[in-house]
């Protein structure tokens, strides 16, 4: 009772719009079979889709099912009902930044870092994006595991230390028009 | 055919080469890329994460400067990511007009104007289809003959917008590899995902997609690649990926218009292969004999 009244809470007004998207989803597992991914995934894509569909919002947002989607769009393609399962999963993450889940924190810090970067600087300087990852993440043994490839880089010249700095961009009030905007509909 | 060039973030960082190469090559093909002013990023993979609307904006606030340089109605680009976003927009020009005077309105406060008539195309699309092959052939001066090449499409040059090949069985390199004398390897692996940038954030999912790709090209002397991503997710991780399968999988690792650029015989500098990760020398290779191994020999040397 506990459970169904939690995920009437979480669910209902927050998953509709990705339940008009999969609507017509008829569990055939095109999705499933196409991904690159599922292999990792503790749903398959398909019975992602079917826990939309039930509202199972609290299940799905501890799952890492969407948040291993590496957008090859493959099952875009695929899906016989032609459905925009892509955008599907990108508007799960949008659900997930709002919501602040646990599983995807690392995805999500990731995106943000980078948006960070551009909205700084227009471009993305790449190394101040991994170090504000970093930072970010606030774990000290993660910069080891970029090591070996960021030493790769630096001896060709590709990459350099880079301190992140503050700077008005030429995204600024593009960023900050767009969020206005989507809170005001 | 005159293209607007957007190069992208990474190919001013990461992937100078495929910068340096895509425009060598394009020179040699007579195609002119004009570069649009004061680009900005995409928002590659990461704009979508937090808003549709800003996945849109940051795209259609290019496409509007391209406008504004008012050459030509075409937008080249060799990024996989930067080109799905940059087409996903062009495509919402088209097919939701409600959203499409969303970002007509943002971008009119930002004192531009964007008419959405713009074409994108990827670097693939335009050697595919607007380059006579013909015209390559004519130009080879250094025939690739022996070399065993696996081209590797990678996702987003595919899809989701089938436009100008097979998704599920691409083709469009195999004539341009051809061209150069060498030879295509057969796999079914072009089109298939290297997981992106899982590499950073779920190393362990994305290196199983990796070494496969790696372990399927066997058999081949180069990949050859056509997304930044790509490229690193291949040239970056092969020493560990060889130490946990415990064979070797290093194989160089080419952009395809470096392939191209090095066929017509363009030196290792004005097509950046001096940065390129894994270069495996297709210069020692046994295949590689007679008068091919002089120039062979050069590029050993330039590249150690």
């Amino acid at each position: 009772m506990r459970i169904r009244e939690q995920q009437g809470h979480m669910g209902n007004d927050d998953l509709g719009p990705v339940q008009e998207m999969v609507r017509s989803c008829i569990q055939c597992g095109t999705c499933t079979g196409s991904c690159p991914n599922s292999f990792a995934m503790d749903y398959t894509p398909r019975t992602m889709w079917r826990m939309v569909l039930r509202n199972e919002s609290e299940a799905l947002f501890r799952s890492r099912t969407f948040s291993l989607c590496s957008f090859c769009y493959t099952c875009t393609l695929r899906c016989p009902r032609g459905l925009p399962l892509t955008a599907a999963v990108n508007a799960l993450k949008q659900l997930s930044v709002r919501k602040k889940v646990d599983v995807c924190r690392h995805s999500i810090l990731f995106d943000q870092c980078f948006l960070e970067s551009i909205r700084r600087h227009g471009r993305v300087r790449e190394t101040e994006f991994m170090m504000l990852y970093f930072m970010a993440m606030k774990n000290p043994l993660l910069p080891v595991r970029f090591a070996p490839l960021a030493w790769k880089l630096m001896r060709k010249g590709k990459v350099s230390l880079q301190i992140p700095c503050r700077s008005e961009g030429r995204l600024e009030t593009l960023f900050h028009k767009t969020a206005k905007r989507e809170r005001i509909p | 055919m005159k293209y607007l060039y957007y190069p992208g973030c990474s190919l001013e960082g990461t992937a100078r080469e495929y910068d340096r190469a895509t425009r060598a090559l394009m020179t040699a093909l007579e195609i002119p890329l004009m570069e649009i002013a004061d680009w900005t990023c995409c928002g590659a993979g990461a704009g979508e994460t937090f808003s549709h609307l800003l996945s849109l904006a940051l795209p259609a606030r290019n496409l509007a400067l391209a406008e504004a340089m008012a050459e030509t109605d075409q937008v080249l680009s060799p990024c996989s990511a930067c080109y799905v976003n940059l087409k996903k927009t062009e495509t919402v020009v088209r097919e939701d007009p409600a959203t499409f005077d969303t970002l007509r309105a943002l971008l009119a406060e930002e004192g531009l104007l964007f008419q959405g008539n713009m074409h994108v195309h990827h670097l693939l699309d335009v050697l595919s289809r607007d380059v006579e092959i013909k015209k390559i052939q004519g130009l080879v001066k250094n025939p690739l003959a022996g070399w065993v090449v696996a081209p590797y499409y990678g996702c987003r040059c595919l899809r989701p917008f089938p436009v100008f090949d097979d998704p599920e069985s691409p083709r469009s390199m195999e004539s341009l590899i051809q061209a150069t004398g060498a030879h295509v390897l057969p796999w079914n692996m072009g089109g298939k995902c290297c997981g992106a940038s899982h590499m950073n954030t779920d190393p362990e999912v994305a290196e199983v997609l990796t070494d496969a790709i790696l372990a399927a090209a066997r058999g081949a002397h180069v990949i050859v690649t056509v997304c930044p991503m790509c490229q690193l997710n291949l040239e970056g991780y092969q020493e560990k990926l060889s130490r946990r399968r415990g064979s070797d999988l290093r194989i160089s690792i080419l952009y395809l218009p470096q392939l191209l650029g090095w066929a017509l015989g363009m030196s290792v500098e004005a097509l950046g292969m001096n940065l390129n990760l894994s270069v495996r020398n297709p210069l020692r290779l046994s295949v590689m004999k007679g008068k091919k191994e002089h120039c062979l020999t050069n590029v050993a040397e330039t590249l150690s």
